[in-house]
């Protein structure tokens, strides 16, 4: 140690932010106040500049220098492929077949390295770096099939490799044909990957850039394509489960894929992905890969509102007599068309259906035409239903509005709080810390370690037995028997007491309806209203509620797509209330 | 053109004021709607709050989780359940690797906080535990570590262990960081003081040993010798912290002791009365009766108590020295000695003279604010003492024709010390319980409120031998003194 020595260090500790080094045995600087060592060594600060890579790596022995802090030269869009890998691994794992990841997904990554020009092309963005603008490669992207030599080419191992498992040197090999040495000398100073810092920079016109959140958003494409029975808002929910690779998908790279500097701001996530967010981008990415129209969404998709209404009513305890009024309402509405259901990226204005909203939102209009949800005729409804109950104990029973209320306000508190809890609980930083720079380096690493061993102390105090384990992945979040008094299970409960015959057929005893929103936005923007909850009756909140909680989204982005089935089940009314704006109206049907 | 201009003023002032009124209407509404809905809650100011805290852009899930996390450790702190503190503390902890370097900053006093309280009391939790947390905790934010260092040792003197405690302090003493800032400097000497104090306790307890010792043993010698050590060490430790304003209750006590213990009056005298009168001191009544103790021990002249006990009065009028006080006062007040002396001085003092006797009514009239005030509290009111001397005090009042005197303090009392001494209810648990302090409480009430009063019949109809002489007397007191004339 030698304090006099130490005296030309002028910076502030990173750690304490005072100004007192010295010197350690290596000849590192290190704070007498906190005794943090810093990377700086004398060497190096006695050449007065900023450290060049160069002076830093022969003061320390070039090739040990090398090993140790370079690891692997990499490019951003290696780091994303492994992380699509990874994702399309754990899908694989989750049921989905393995086209998904050799096939779909190997295919529109191929297609988007292409489209953003880093490869498939004769003038890669790496090579030509700026001038690149012009490039005159394929003139038509938007056939598909006339690109045969793209979908069969398969040189890209990382997906390919379905049979054997292991991928020790998958990462090896890249698709990139390009000579980096020259770059790889500055690009490291600030940057992990080769082009870390140029990728951040990057901002070119009609070219989406490659983001952690657009890799759910390619997960969600191949799922789409292959009509997998993942709907966009289970897929989130997996993320947030842990089920599928997002937050510190970095941290899965191997061991000589380092990650510094600006590779921190593409690859760290500090926030679960959003439902709407995800689904602008997956539209975004569809379009800017010129994508075919996708295969087609039949009556037998899982994807078709029949079926999600289904699965749906199941799911939130309702009589499955109901799915007949949701298949009516579906069909009235036209929502069950092909046509309207397909997503076609090339038409007109590209946009494709939130199949599970839109699902979620069909249920909440039977739902309003059946109890009519204004706070007065569903408890009203109930109390018939209790009688008759009451009554014939044999009988299949009616379906109790208030007892169904009752049975999932509990249910669902008690999930939203576990919910909570989980999310409190998460554990958001990586074994592997992201830092800034080297100098930074093991000051993060340092505190790394501090939060380790607190978090080892605190977990002693805690019970030995792990309380809650890893949930399996399952696309149903609640499940009801008949025998459990608390979670009675309404499947098989009747609609009888909410039904009158007339003529040949059933009509709802309610006739009443009220439209979820008056106006719509005359402006492009297609918004509807916004939700003031406080102006809706409480059974109606306590719906949307219970579907946004179920979804994971926003209860005034169920609202809307609620409005907009209104919309078109009620044409003729939205284009009357242009004149009169009556706040309920009656609604005849069947 | 002003005139315009007001005009102008109040319509604008109109409009604001029915948009105010509209925007409250609206806001009712939405209240109501909120209130006979199933919870109480207040989901729209929630938000509101919400979107102001991160201004209006989207706050990160992982500073929405780990603010989530900590609420939801105070809960169960809140609830005493450690456990449950200690999961949610083992994921708060990230904090500490916060993007947002301000959080960061801040993580480690409020980590320290929360961890220190959850391992005070876990039941798998020890000092060995303890310990190991705190030294991490010392070293994560540099700016916490007087701080911590000072806790730390707080909770090993409670747990005993005063050698260990003792080292922390001395390692913090010792431990310097950048430039001495001055919240630093109070730190260090309190963390000075703090060691002072485990010296003190180590004095005492040689001076007990000592007190056992025969002077003319060999060990005698020895032992008052690292006793005069000691004391030293402490007296240096101890000195800087007081100088600082605050309440430093039992260093200055210690402090005192030591000092007297060895001799230096001059300089008891010197701290206690700096403590007691320094202005920058927040006001503190310790502090003028560890004066006022160390004055009487010193044997000091009356004069000087009073003014003592005059400030504490002044901060606490219930405090049981101001039973000490009125004696002072009473005796100042009907003294004979210091009017002999007087009148043997030449006629230019005379002024002297009358002033004495101004001061010496004042000293009588205070006496008796005095005993009214004490009489104020519910803590005092079967003080049998307070109440033995206001009937004394009363009746030499009223025989000094000072009647303007009691009617003033009487005035703000009557509308509630009947209801709040003298019912039937009390007349009726005080004989029960004391006699005395039932009789003597009858003449106050007697001489207060006249022989119509309940308390003072109820007493008087009472039929008892011992104390019939007593209640004659009374009977015959009231009728004298009494301030309520029967003829009005």
């Amino acid at each position: 140690m030698d304090l006099e020595e130490a005296k030309e260090f002028k910076e502030r500790c990173a750690q304490c932010a005072a100004v007192s080094w010295g010197l350690t045995d290596e000849g590192k600087y290190y704070c007498t106040s906190c005794h943090n060592v810093t990377e700086r060594s004398k060497e190096v600060i006695d050449t007065g500049a900023i450290p060049n890579t160069k002076i830093q790596a022969i003061n320390r022995g070039l090739k040990r220098k090398r090993k140790l802090e370079k690891g692997w030269d990499w490019y951003v869009c290696e780091g994303f492929q492994h992380i699509l890998y990874q994702q399309a691994e754990a899908l694989k794992t989750l049921g989905v077949g393995p086209e998904l990841k050799n096939e779909v997904l190997h295919n529109f990554w191929k297609r988007y390295l292409q489209k953003s020009k880093q490869a498939y092309c004769k003038n890669p963005v790496y090579t030509s770096k700026r001038k690149a603008t012009v490039l005159e490669d394929n003139p038509s992207h938007s056939d598909w099939d006339s690109e045969p030599e793209l979908l069969s080419d398969l040189s890209c191992p990382s997906f390919v490799e379905s049979g054997a498992e292991s991928q020790p040197d998958v990462h090896t090999q890249k698709p990139f044909p390009i000579i980096k040495a020259s770059q790889s000398e500055t690009a490291s100073i600030c940057s992990g990957s080769l082009d870390g810092v140029e990728y951040s920079l990057r901002k070119e016109k009609g070219i989406v850039k490659m983001t952690v959140p657009r890799t759910l958003a390619f997960c969600y494409l191949s799922l789409l394509w292959q009509r997998e029975t993942i709907t966009l808002s289970d897929l989130l929910r997996f993320v947030e489960e842990d089920h599928i690779p997002y937050i510190n998908a970095f941290q899965y790279f191997p061991e000589e894929m380092k990650l510094y500097g600006r590779d921190k701001g593409i690859f760290a996530i500090e926030s679960w992905p959003n439902y709407e967010d995800i689904y602008k981008k997956m539209i975004e990415v569809a379009t800017f890969l010129d994508l075919p129209r996708f295969p087609d969404i039949t009556e037998d998709c899982y994807l078709h509102p029949n079926i999600l209404c289904m699965k749906y009513l199941m799911e939130v305890n309702l009589p499955d007599e109901m799915h007949n009024l949701t298949c009516q309402v579906v069909k009235m509405a036209g929502i069950g068309e092909v046509d309207f259901l397909t997503f076609d990226p090339i038409a007109k204005m590209a946009k494709t259906v939130k199949y599970d909203v839109q699902a979620v939102a069909v249920i909440v209009v039977v739902l309003k035409l059946l109890f009519l949800l204004d706070d007065n005729l569903e408890w009203s409804l109930s109390n018939i239903a209790e009688k008759y109950n009451e009554k014939n104990k044999e009988d299949k029973p009616w379906f109790d509005f208030r007892k169904w209320y009752q049975v999932m306000k509990k249910s669902v508190d008690e999930k939203k709080q576990k919910w909570e809890e989980a999310r409190a609980k998460y554990l958001w930083k990586s074994e592997k810390p992201l830092y800034h720079s080297s100098i930074d380096r093991s000051v993060v690493y340092k505190r790394r370690e501090m939060v380790v061993n607190l978090q080892k102390q605190f977990s002693t105090l805690v019970d030995s037995t792990p309380t809650v384990a890893k949930k399996t992945a399952s696309s149903f979040q609640f499940n009801w028997t008949e025998e459990d008094t608390d979670r009675t299970c309404f499947h098989g409960h009747s609609l009888q007491g909410i039904l009158k015959k007339k003529g040949q057929s059933l009509t709802t005893k309610n006739s009443l309806y009220w439209l979820s929103t008056q106006k719509f936005c005359k402006s492009y923007c297609k918004h509807v209203t916004t939700y003031e909850e406080s102006n809706f009756s409480l059974s109606y909140q306590f719906i949307l509620n219970l579907f946004s909680f179920l979804l994971r989204i926003k209860t005034s982005f169920l609202h809307e797509e609620v409005s907009l089935i209104e919309k078109r089940l009620f044409k003729a009314k939205y284009s009357k209330t242009k004149k009169k704006s009556s706040r309920s109206r009656k609604v005849r049907k069947y | 053109n002003s005139e315009a201009c007001g005009l102008r003023c109040t319509e604008s002032m109109s409009d604001f004021s029915e948009e105010l009124i509209k925007s409250v209407t609206e806001d009712d509404r939405r209240e109501t709607c909120e209130l006979s809905g199933t919870g109480m809650q207040l989901p729209w100011l929630q938000k509101h709050i919400e979107t102001v805290d991160t201004g209006g852009k989207k706050e990160k899930d992982f500073a929405q989780t780990t603010s989530a996390c900590l609420s939801f450790i105070q809960e169960a702190l809140l609830k005493h359940q450690w456990q449950q503190a200690a999961e949610y503390m083992h994921s708060y902890l990230q904090i500490l690797e916060d993007s947002d370097s301000y959080k960061r900053q801040a993580a480690p006093e409020i980590i320290w906080k929360l961890g220190s309280e959850i391992l005070y009391y876990h039941p798998k939790s020890n000092v060995e535990m303890f310990n190991t947390f705190a030294d991490r905790m010392k070293n994560i934010g540099v700016m916490n570590y007087l701080k911590i260092s000072l806790q730390h040792a707080l909770y090993l003197l409670h747990h005993g262990m005063l050698e260990d405690a003792n080292r922390n302090l001395s390692q913090a003493e010792t431990w310097r960081y950048g430039e001495k800032s001055s919240s630093q400097e109070v730190l260090i000497n309190l963390i000075q003081a703090y060691k002072g104090l485990l010296q003190y306790y180590a004095w005492s307890k040689k001076k007990r040993e000592l007190s056992q010792l025969d002077k003319d043993d060999y060990a005698y010698n020895t032992a008052s010798q690292s006793m005069r050590d000691h004391s030293w060490k402490t007296s240096v430790n101890l000195g800087a912290l007081i100088q600082i304003p605050g309440v430093w209750d039992p260093f200055v006590k210690s402090y005192v002791e030591m000092l007297e213990f060895y001799g230096d009056q001059d300089g008891a005298r010197e701290v206690l009365t700096n403590y007691a009168y320094d202005e920058k001191f927040p006001s503190n009544p310790n502090a003028h009766i560890y004066l006022y103790n160390f004055l009487k021990r010193e044997k000091a002249p009356r004069e000087k108590l009073i003014s003592v006990l005059k400030i504490l009065y002044q901060i606490v009028p219930s405090h049981k020295l101001m039973l000490e006080f009125h004696r002072l006062l009473r005796k100042s007040g009907s003294s004979q000695e210091s009017m002999s002396i007087i009148n043997c001085v030449k006629l230019f003092v005379q002024t002297l003279i009358i002033m004495t006797v101004a001061e010496k009514e004042e000293h009588l009239k205070l006496g008796l604010e005095v005993l009214f005030g004490v009489l104020d509290f519910a803590g005092c009111t079967k003080n049998i003492t307070a109440w033995k001397y206001l009937a004394k005090c009363l009746r030499q009042t009223l025989m000094g024709s000072h009647l303007a005197w009691v009617q003033e303090e009487w005035n703000s009392r009557k509308n509630w010390w009947p209801g709040f001494h003298f019912s039937y209810f009390w007349a009726k648990s005080d004989w029960k319980e004391d006699k005395t302090l039932a009789c003597e409480k009858a003449l106050v009430a007697g001489i207060l409120l006249g022989k119509g009063c309940r308390y003072f019949r109820y007493i008087s109809k009472q039929d008892h031998q011992v104390s019939r002489k007593k209640i004659k007397r009374m009977k015959k007191l009231v009728k004298k003194y009494s301030i309520v004339n029967p003829g009005l």
